[in-house]
């Protein structure tokens, strides 16, 4: 007759790999990442000389940062809070203001005739010796500027939030409002 | 009554510690630079983790201090690294990468919110040199302002 062999006791293999359980649920962290998306322009050929192109003056949004962090928008002393409003404002030109980018009326495949501001750039000039939350926080505000309106667009267009649009409308969308963020080389704006 | 059958509650439990383990994601190396991020609103996810290459800037930390100063350092995998080191370093990362792949890889620069913008200047015109022109500040939600 065969020897029995006692079973092994497992009932407490559950609470072992229940506490290995909790010991990765406590100690792996789910970082997800998160940023802000942006695209650097493609580099210039060292033999390409560097030519001054010509914008028109009324087409550029030029905001400066200093090495205190303040900004210098169009010329103006501003906080950052109302950079958002300034920049859809200029965006925009919903007056054709004189002093704001030049409106063009073009008919769009898909979108039918649409008067944008097709020409203008913003222009982020920093210091060396800016802070990197203070540029974060520019570039995150123009962003914002960018989001709403292409957001606020989609609403009227296509009675739906931008994130909500299949890829060929996001598209026109962003042909209407294209990012225009230019970065300057950084520069000593003083300040010292 | 009879005792409840739990002889299968181990590979239950185990079902759920494996996919814990496979779902969460370690921190991808050890930092030597002290990093807390800065914030933003306007965030995008970044998904696919094989297409992501990370810049770390910051300040070295405590026990890095003595070999590496206390001044702003670039830090690349598990090493201490040079601006002049970025292009080499995202090149051959890329040339690893499968060929589908390698246009849209994504550096993601995670720097310490008080870096001064002059080492991020040379960082970005040290990608743009190696054309990896996809970029995304590292940030974290802002909740108030």
């Amino acid at each position: 007759m065969a020897k029995k062999v006692p079973q092994i006791n497992a009932s407490s293999m559950a609470d072992i790999s229940f506490l290995l359980l909790i010991f990765f649920l406590v100690t792996t962290s789910m970082d997800v990442n998160t940023g802000l998306s942006r695209r650097l322009p493609a580099p210039v050929p060292p033999d390409q000389k560097i030519e001054d192109t010509k914008i028109n003056k009324r087409n550029l949004f030029i905001v400066k940062i200093n090495s205190m962090n303040q900004l210098l928008v169009q010329g103006q002393e501003m906080n950052v809070r109302q950079l958002k409003d300034k920049a859809k404002e200029f965006i925009l030109n919903a007056n054709n203001d004189p002093s704001m980018p030049v409106l063009y009326t073009e008919y769009i495949e898909g979108l039918g005739e649409v008067t944008y501001t097709k020409e203008h750039i913003i222009s982020v000039q920093n210091d060396v010796d800016t802070q990197y939350q203070a540029y974060l926080d520019v570039q995150n505000e123009l962003v914002a500027a960018y989001n709403e309106l292409r957001d606020d667009y989609s609403h009227l267009k296509f009675n739906k939030a931008y994130a909500e649009l299949d890829e060929d409308q996001q598209k026109l969308v962003q042909k209407v409002y294209p990012q225009k963020i230019s970065e300057a080389e950084p520069k000593n704006y003083g300040g010292q | 009554m009879p005792a409840l059958n739990t002889s299968s509650l181990p590979d239950i439990i185990f079902m759920l510690l494996f996919f814990f383990m496979t779902v969460t994601s370690m921190k991808e190396v050890t930092y030597k630079v002290q990093i807390s991020n800065p914030q933003a609103t306007e965030l995008t996810k970044l998904e696919k983790k094989s297409l992501i290459r990370y810049v770390y800037v910051g300040t070295p930390t405590a026990e890095f201090r003595k070999q590496a100063g206390a001044e702003t350092r670039i830090q690349l995998d598990d090493a201490f690294a040079e601006v002049g080191e970025i292009e080499n370093y995202i090149v051959s990362e890329r040339s690893a990468m499968s060929e589908q792949d390698q246009g849209m890889m994504i550096v993601s620069i995670k720097a310490d919110k008080d870096t001064r913008m002059g080492i991020i200047a040379d960082i970005k015109q040290a990608l743009r040199r190696a054309y990896a022109l996809k970029i995304s500040y590292s940030a974290t939600q802002r909740t108030s302002y």
